[in-house]
């Protein structure tokens, strides 16, 4: 087994943009993961603000919900604006 | 290649009327070039051949730092120094992206380690050759880095998710190490001395051959690669990737005014490719065996790292539970 934790790295790469899923990071605690995730993924100025997270706190869907959970939105083409045919004389809306 | 001769467990590759039903939903999907994720159902030997080819990969990555590493000291200058440094924290980074790629597989970072250390994993053949002198350093950058590249370029496509996505960031750094080999190489023989110029060419003829068999044996000698090939793990055959390399070379050799040490090496204008010598594959298999002019002192300076960085790592650790215990108090 590993001595240290994993962490999963999120990286903001400009002001005004999410937080991004990078990858991983070991270390003794989440202040060296910073550190670390800093050396490792953001050498060439990829980012402006670091997330760690311990990747045993993160809940994730299961593959084998894919069906139950994503195809409900499937069917619902209403959802979309290109939905909806508008007579040109309305012009952009 | 970083990963030569990775083993697939498999005999022979089934057809999709061979596999049961969860087998052959995995197959469509890498057929219709659909990438699969840590959580997908895979075959056995699919994750156990990641897990070995990606480890060897990072290994690779890890044990490259060592030839590259005998030069930091002894760099001519303050630019080549800091230009080393930083193309070996590259390095380094380039194999935590491919451990932690591992990671999502279900392996553990220290176990493979171990098995590196205790010789029982493989890293590529190339790290295995002394780096004897400063042009070294250039024609690592320009032969070594840019063989790596052909081949991480391709398995970009991998069909692994997290791989592919180790590879991707790789290559956007991968550019810079081969360039800065090339430059090397390049101010050496246009502003150098005879002496500067012969070391040069001394470094090429060493490497040049080393280099070409890192894409490992040839499609003859690969029994796994049908496998791999089928799973898109690989994405294109060793000597298809040899060929590519050697096209690509040859003309950046002639800018450079150096020769390649093979008498046969010519262009072929039927085939469109440089045409070659031999590869001396004895000699590939005594490197991979251990029997190499540096294997033996690669691993023994990686065990040294690891035992003589203990007890940072176990400071480290005591320092965090020392936190934790304050910041639950107060």
């Amino acid at each position: 087994m590993s001595e240290w934790t994993l962490f999963e790295v999120f990286i903001r790469s400009k002001h005004g943009l999410n937080h991004k899923h990078v990858g991983s990071v070991h270390a003794a605690d989440a202040e060296m993961a910073i550190e670390n995730a800093r050396d490792l993924y953001t050498r060439r100025n990829e980012g402006v603000s670091i997330w760690v997270v311990p990747s045993a706190a993160i809940t994730a869907t299961a593959s084998d919900e894919k069906e139950p959970l994503f195809d409900p939105a499937e069917d619902k083409v209403y959802r979309h604006a290109s939905f909806y045919e508008l007579p040109d004389e309305v012009g952009h809306m | 290649m970083y990963a030569q001769q990775v083993e697939t467990g498999v005999k022979a590759v089934k057809s999709l009327a061979e596999m049961g039903p969860e087998e052959r939903a995995f197959q469509e999907k890498i057929d219709a070039e659909i990438k699969i994720e840590a959580k997908n159902w895979m075959p056995d030997n699919y994750r156990k051949t990641l897990i070995r080819q990606i480890s060897q990969h990072a290994h690779s990555e890890i044990v490259g730092m060592l030839p590259e590493g005998n030069w930091v000291t002894r760099a001519p200058t303050l630019k080549r120094k800091l230009q080393l440094m930083a193309k070996i924290q590259d390095e380094a980074g380039h194999g935590l992206y491919l451990y932690s790629a591992m990671e999502t597989l279900g392996a553990d970072r220290d176990e493979e380690i171990e098995k590196l250390h205790s010789g029982r994993a493989k890293y590529s053949s190339i790290f295995n050759y002394p780096t004897l002198n400063w042009a070294d350093m250039g024609a690592v950058g320009w032969l070594v880095d840019g063989a790596a590249i052909v081949n991480q370029v391709v398995l970009q496509r991998t069909s692994y998710g997290p791989y592919s996505r180790a590879m991707i960031r790789i290559c956007k750094e991968e550019s810079f190490h081969q360039r800065q080999g090339y430059e090397i190489l390049l101010h050496m023989m246009r502003h150098g001395t005879q002496a500067q110029k012969d070391m040069v060419q001394d470094a090429i003829n060493r490497l040049w051959w080393p280099s070409l068999m890192m894409f490992g044996p040839s499609d003859a000698e690969s029994p796994n690669s049908a496998q791999s090939m089928a799973w898109k793990i690989k994405r294109h055959t060793n000597d298809e990737l040899r060929q590519r390399f050697i096209d690509q070379t040859v003309p950046q050799l002639e800018i450079l005014g150096c020769t390649a040490p093979d008498p046969d090496l010519k262009w072929n204008e039927e085939r469109g490719h440089y045409d070659f010598g031999e590869i001396q594959w004895e000699e590939f298999y005594e490197v991979l065996k251990g029997n190499g002019p540096c294997n033996r002192e690669r691993l023994e300076t990686r065990r040294n790292a690891i035992q003589d960085g203990a007890w940072v790592r176990e400071a480290a650790v005591a320092h965090a539970n020392k936190k934790q215990k304050q910041q639950a108090a107060a």
